[in-house]
């Protein structure tokens, strides 16, 4: 993965059928980046509708949730849709997997991304990563951590 | 290797007080979690005095809209004394979780109605399950029911006799520890 204290690498991806969303635009905001292997899926619908529900959390600390995989924008509206997230679905479909390669979590085996998490802090750097084993649901307790880190870093400062 | 956080404490709801600690985090409206609520009584029985059973709450309110009113409702029964009632009578019936079905369920068991009703506008049992939901994601929930077994998340299978096997090894293991 990209290593912790480097600035994360832009890009810019399809976060619905007719608008772009640029990883900069977002500065001033935490960002947690959750690549993860296929819309519909068992695991990843766990992982995500768990993160749908802590919107609020995420929000106490300043911070919002992105998440990706090489799903068409057709097959993340009408998953997004079907299980109202509140976040952004990004489609890292063409050229195929690039993003996902950017941040070093691409398997070229099965083309799809890995199931990795990336916590950025305000300023844009890498401040936190965790690559799961794929067919495990991380949760949320080491992204909160990662939050909270930040956030108590910036007091002692 | 995930923990409890907290450990289980004055503000949860315990049936029992053995040693061997088995704690859901569970959502009323989940179907995964109606299949184990009777895997989990049966458990219940077979250990009897052997087994401690903590239920936090875990509602998912974007796919389950009436599971944090549920939560509410177990927690204003638990006012009363009768969070157990509750909790057993909701699960048995977690296809119709309509507010007037929760009265109805309220009233069955025999609840107090009038101190129900203002109970479950109460902001304190509103921020207790939202304190039990950051509580489960601090644990490392990460679906529902998620089971922690003497402070430790359960990652086997919650199927009946394998579930029932697994507690009765750790009951073991307590047990020699413990001379």
């Amino acid at each position: 993965m990209v290593a912790i204290g480097t600035i994360a690498p832009d890009f810019e991806l399809n976060s619905t059928p007719d608008q772009k969303l640029r990883l900069s635009e977002l500065r001033d905001k935490k960002i947690i980046l959750a690549f993860y292997p296929a819309d519909w899926s068992p695991v990843c619908d766990d992982q995500l509708t768990l993160y749908n529900e802590m919107e609020k959390y995420f929000a106490k600390h300043n911070a919002q949730l992105v998440a990706i995989s090489v799903d068409s924008k057709w097959s993340h509206l009408a998953f997004s849709g079907d299980r109202k997230f509140h976040f952004p679905l990004l489609s890292d479909f063409e050229p195929k997997g690039d993003v996902a390669r950017l941040y070093e979590v691409y398997d070229v085996k099965t083309g799809e991304c890995k199931r990795a998490l990336y916590v950025i802090d305000e300023k844009g750097v890498i401040r936190w990563h965790y690559l799961s084993p794929v067919g495990l649901n991380p949760g949320a307790d080491g992204i909160l951590n990662a939050l909270e880190e930040i956030d108590n870093f910036k007091i002692i400062m | 290797m995930n923990q409890l956080i907290p450990p289980v404490n004055t503000n949860d709801h315990i049936y029992g007080s053995a040693a061997l600690e088995l704690v859901e985090y569970g959502d009323y409206e989940c179907p995964y979690c109606g299949r184990a609520y009777p895997i989990i009584k049966h458990i219940q029985q077979k250990l009897g005095d052997d087994l401690k059973f903590v239920f936090r709450n875990f509602p998912l309110s974007h796919i389950h809209p009436h599971a944090f009113a549920a939560a509410v409702a177990t927690e204003a029964a638990g006012l009363q004394n009768k969070f157990w009632e509750m909790h057993d009578i909701v699960f048995e019936n977690q296809k119709t979780l309509e507010p007037g079905d929760i009265f109805y369920f309220a009233k069955s068991i025999g609840l107090d109605l009038e101190k129900f009703k203002n109970d479950i506008t109460n902001n304190e049992l509103q921020s207790k399950v939202e304190g039990d939901i950051e509580s489960g994601f601090r644990s490392g929930v990460n679906k529902t029911p998620t089971f922690f077994i003497n402070g430790v998340r359960y990652e086997g299978d919650w199927e009946e006799n394998t579930f029932l096997q697994y507690l009765k090894d750790q009951l073991m293991e307590t047990s020699i520890s413990g001379e």
